[in-house]
């Protein structure tokens, strides 16, 4: 109850500083370094809860950076049972866990659904959100709401009806019906996105546009297209992500020859009556990590996911 | 389906019916929304719907056991110790790591706030567990945190322990992978969430004399709690619904028997559709009492800006 308050005995200051903050205003100069304590306090490294911070951060990167070198480490192993490390390196466990998984054919299918889902959600989730961003409608809180379901409840619980929904039909262990299924979460993720992305552009552009006699399509192709690039982009690139790390959807609806990487590493270290020998599975999730980071790297050089919040300042000048 | 798509649709007939329409946002713009409203409603809300009805229609074997005609489903969820009881193991987990995450990423964004060296390459560190993915990490935990991994001949030869942690397989491993993959995520939102907060607040509480403890509890965690009560959720969700690595470093038929798994047990491996969805829809309804409950504790939040991104 006090800090509640303390806040009301404040209420001036909050909004006019958040104004603030997201102006591109100047570095202040109490943000550089040591200037931002005063003298009276302790340095920042001496303070103790700055050690737990520390530590804590060291653990995590323990465990991280150990989970990644002992899969890598594995994955080129020979045998490796309780020493420090294998008793040799070969590569071959790729080789042979690309001829067992046929992954050439996993890792096409799997991008072919990426892909696929990243169109389709955006063509049907930007004109969409671009709806919620511009216009008032009756039941407009409704249908907002509708669109945030799929992303908080859990795969599962809308995975199972419609994967028995998806078999009834026939199409199950099919790609399209793998590429159904990821559109689930994936055009209300990019309605979410887009729609305060769009709202942050200044319709006074596209009311201009049209006074100059440009029409709907003029509009959308000429004026608002290049400005949402960005926010596609950025849209586009957690739903790829998203999308190829998705398991539960997928495994619901998937066959043999449909399945995704991920569902393929799943099945390899679970597959019934002994799973496949350790460096194997080692060898697939290497490769499904390698084309994660690869993806990525190329997809941050274009693009800042960023972008989705951090454009509010720089049209704002 | 027909009844809302005619909605989008601009209606004929006089202008003035056009315009009254459009006086109320009903206009040709309206038809954007049509392939996203006809794609949730075919591929969210008729399949919910669809089972929903089957939850009401349960196998003869589920009647016969467990009587209540058509809420046998439910009554066998409820009455069925086995199955009950993964809505209790599956909040033991979520909870717990959602919590953590959320608490432990606090004094760390704090901390981080400021400029330091190698700022660039931690925030790229923390981004690393996005790529490894769930199977990654878990292959990972099996082999680095394993009875012969690298973290227990490290602890043994060290003499720190003399028999073997066992982290996986267990409770445990789940909750450390549930903390690999949900803590940068919970760190990156807190993070910019603190970004948004003013600095100036805290200097003025400074120049006021006001020590660290006062400034944390009275500015900073005040303005942040909202951006908590999101973080928290999306964190919560995340951990909910775990299901891979329930499987592959939990003890999916003990400790670890999360809803996820229950219910894909009766659809892949028993064929009993109806309990399938009657479980997956219990799940649902379990994860958003608990959002409610966290929605409603926010309501009574302090609710103003928070720099634009609360």
């Amino acid at each position: 109850m006090t800090t509640q308050d303390t806040n009301r005995s404040t209420p001036q200051e909050v909004p006019v500083g958040a104004e603030d903050s997201a102006l591109p205003v100047p570095e202040p100069p109490s943000r550089q370094r040591g200037d931002d304590r005063i003298p009276g306090d302790k340095s920042l490294s001496a303070q103790p809860s700055t050690w737990l911070a520390w530590a804590g951060i060291a653990a995590f990167l323990v465990f991280l950076l150990g989970i990644l070198i002992s899969v890598v480490i594995d994955s080129f192993g020979r045998a490796w049972y309780d020493d420090w490390l294998p008793t040799g390196f070969t590569p071959s466990w790729y080789g042979q866990a690309w001829a067992r998984f046929e992954l050439t054919h996993v890792i096409a299918v799997t991008l072919v659904v990426a892909f696929s889902v990243v169109v389709l959600s955006v063509l049907i989730g930007v004109p969409a959100s671009y709806v919620l961003a511009r216009h008032q409608f009756p039941f407009k809180k409704a249908v907002t709401a509708l669109f945030l379901l799929p992303v908080i409840i859990p795969p599962i619980t809308f995975g199972i009806p419609l994967a028995t929904v998806i078999y009834n039909v026939g199409l199950g262990r099919t790609v399209l019906a793998v590429i159904l299924v990821n559109l689930v979460p994936s055009v209300p993720f990019v309605i979410i996105t887009m729609t305060p992305f769009i709202e942050q552009i200044n319709p006074a552009i596209e009311n201009a546009a049209r006074m100059s006699g440009a029409r709907m399509r003029h509009v959308f192709l000429r004026i608002l297209g290049p400005m949402l690039v960005p926010g596609i982009l950025a849209a586009a690139i957690l739903v790829l992500v998203r999308t190829v790390g998705m398991f539960e959807l997928t495994y619901l609806v998937s066959g043999p020859g449909t399945e995704t990487l991920v569902v393929t590493i799943f099945r390899a270290m679970t597959s019934a009556g002994g799973s496949e020998p350790r460096p194997l599975v080692s060898a697939m999730a290497f490769v499904y990590t390698a084309m994660m980071l690869v993806t990525l790297i190329i997809a941050l050089r274009f693009v800042n996911p960023t972008q989705l919040v951090a454009r509010v300042g720089d049209t704002d000048d | 389906m027909t009844a809302q798509a005619t909605r989008g649709r601009p209606s004929r007939g006089s202008a003035s019916l056009r315009h009254r329409l459009a006086d109320r946002g009903i206009d040709a713009q309206l038809l954007m929304m049509v392939p996203a409203i006809v794609f949730i409603l075919a591929l969210f809300v008729y399949p919910f719907a669809y089972g929903f009805g089957l939850t009401l229609q349960p196998t003869e074997e589920t009647v016969e056991r467990w009587g209540g005609g058509i809420f046998a489903n439910y009554l066998r969820f409820f009455g069925d110790a086995f199955t009950f009881e993964s809505v209790w193991l599956t909040a033991r987990l979520a909870i717990p790591a959602a919590l953590l995450n959320v608490l432990v990423s606090i004094p760390l964004a704090i901390k981080l706030q400021h400029r330091f060296r190698g700022k660039r390459l931690l925030s790229t560190l923390l981004v690393l567990p996005i790529t490894l993915g769930t199977v990654l990490t878990a292959q990972g935990l099996l082999i680095f945190a394993g009875r012969q991994g690298w973290l227990n001949q490290a602890l043994i030869n060290l003499g720190i322990l003399d028999t073997p942690l066992e982290l996986v397989h267990n409770y445990i491993g789940v909750l450390l992978s549930l903390i690999i993959s949900g803590f940068p995520f919970a760190f990156l939102l807190i993070s910019s969430y603190l970004s948004g907060i003013d600095p100036s607040l805290d200097r003025a509480a400074r120049s006021l004399g006001a020590g660290w403890a006062q400034r944390f509890t009275k500015i900073t965690l005040p303005l942040l709690a909202p951006g908590l009560a999101t973080t928290f959720i999306l964190t919560f969700v995340l951990a909910f619904s775990v299901f891979p690595s329930a499987t592959l470093v939990g003890d999916p038929s003990g400790s670890t028997r999360v809803l996820a798994v229950v219910a894909y047990r009766f659809f892949g491996e028993q064929f009993d559709y109806p309990m399938a969805s009657t479980v997956a829809i219990m799940m649902g309804l379990a994860e958003l009492i608990v959002v409610a409950i966290v929605l409603f504790a926010r309501s009574f939040l302090y609710k103003g800006s928070t720099g634009g991104k609360g």
